[in-house]
């Protein structure tokens, strides 16, 4: 074959092979099609381990009741046994390491969540003792008068 | 040609036997089949949500913002809850303000002070990833950077998304957003972290009225398969053919 076939061949043929290459280093080599077939299960196999080590934040209630019965007892006694601790308390994460303190919400847009009056008919909501935030002792956090962990009025302060 | 007479018995022996072979023994299996019929997942996770429990208080969507990471004063959830009210002169309203993640605490919905009279019927709705049976989502990704693991759910590989986007416009449900900090496609995993320890999801988790439930749909006596198979569910945009996961207990036709 002539040359001037030949020489354009040869760059062909090599660009092929650097592209070959490239991909071979590139894409990873658990990268392919996986239990769901072509469609919906071509990926990096080890992506899903990478989802199943992230970090988790909310411990649940179970993770709070050993340490602090003193707080744990009496609010599972009462009707807000339904609210996880980490609702108000935020996410406990690794505590007591990190973070060494939880930072407690007390705001009133926390306890509005619930308790802010909307009575639609045929709703749940429309059943929780609800106020008006707007009228209600506007200003002053909840947490001054009611105790959250003894909503019933026996935890009026 | 000649053939002597224990030759031909035996040839004959041969194809007699031959042919009593099944076609289905020849059949050429793909990869993912072969794969399937040796290592078949023995989990499908499902989800349920109970529409008649929801009352709107947010902790869903606040628990899976701080567990998941999602930024907390961006304009984006992984789940959210909507507000519908169908209103007595045959009007419907509906908001989300903030995805509902610091809940619904005023009688104001879209600019508008609606009084509890003039409702007809009202209620919350919280939404997440379906986890599609037929992700569309799934099938639009140029790079395989998102897919769906053999337990159901579609993850998103950030390393390997280019953040072209079209997964978030394939949803049908307007699950997917783009990460305002990784500047890839996010979507609800399912708490992919969470479940695969044995724990319930971050939303499930935070639900103080069990409005939220999560199960192995594989598994004959998981509480969620019972009541999917035993109770009256719906789920979103059936028409679309996704076949979603997330199945709803009272859900309006309203809905969408």
């Amino acid at each position: 074959m002539s040359s001037h076939v030949l020489r354009p061949l040869w760059v062909v043929i090599i660009i092929v092979i650097l592209i070959l290459g490239a991909r071979f280093i590139i894409v990873p080599p658990d990268f392919g099609i996986q239990e769901r077939g072509f469609m919906y299960g071509y990926h990096r196999k080890s992506n899903e381990d990478d989802w199943k080590a992230f970090k988790v934040k909310y411990r649940t209630r179970k993770y709070c009741k050993d340490c602090h019965p003193d707080k744990y007892e009496p609010i599972m006694s009462s009707k807000h046994r339904i609210i996880q601790c980490e609702n108000c308390h935020g996410p406990a994460v690794d505590h007591p390491e990190d973070p060494p303190k939880l930072v407690v919400d007390k705001s009133r847009s926390l306890c509005i969540r619930c308790h802010a009056r909307l009575r639609y008919p045929g709703t749940e909501r429309a059943k929780i003792k609800g106020i008006d935030p707007e009228e209600h002792n506007t200003g002053m956090e909840c947490s001054m008068c009611h105790n959250p962990h003894k909503p019933d009025m026996e935890g009026w302060q | 040609m000649s053939i002597s007479r224990r030759d031909f018995l035996i040839s004959t022996l041969k194809i007699a036997a031959a042919s009593a072979l099944p076609l289905s023994a020849f059949k050429i299996l793909s990869p993912a089949e072969a794969r399937a019929s040796v290592e078949a997942s023995t989990v499908r996770w499902g989800f349920i949500v109970d529409t008649y429990k929801c009352v709107g208080c947010g902790f869903c969507v606040k628990a899976c913002k701080l567990e998941n990471e999602v930024p907390y004063e961006a304009p984006v959830t992984r789940t959210w809850v909507e507000r519908y009210l169908i209103l007595k002169d045959g009007r419907m309203v509906a908001d989300t303000p903030l995805g509902g993640r610091d809940g619904f605490t005023s009688l104001e919905i879209q600019e508008e002070v609606v009084k509890p009279e003039d409702v007809a019927k009202a209620f919350f709705v919280p939404k997440l990833c379906n986890q599609c049976e037929n992700p569309p989502c799934v099938q639009v990704c140029p790079v395989g950077a998102t897919y769906q693991t053999a337990d159901g759910v579609v993850l998103v590989d950030r390393t390997w998304c280019i953040g072209c986007g079209y997964c978030i416009m394939a949803c049908p449900y307007g699950v997917r957003f783009f990460h305002p900090v990784y500047k890839v496609a996010e979507k609800c995993t399912f708490c992919y972290h969470r479940i695969n320890k044995g724990m319930k999801t971050a939303c499930v988790g935070a639900c103080p009225f069990g409005a939220r439930q999560i199960g192995n749909l594989k598994d004959p006596n998981d509480p969620v398969t019972k009541t999917i198979m035993t109770q009256r569910v719906a789920v979103l945009k059936d028409e679309y053919g996704t076949k979603p996961q997330v199945y709803y207990i009272g859900l309006d036709e309203n809905v969408r």
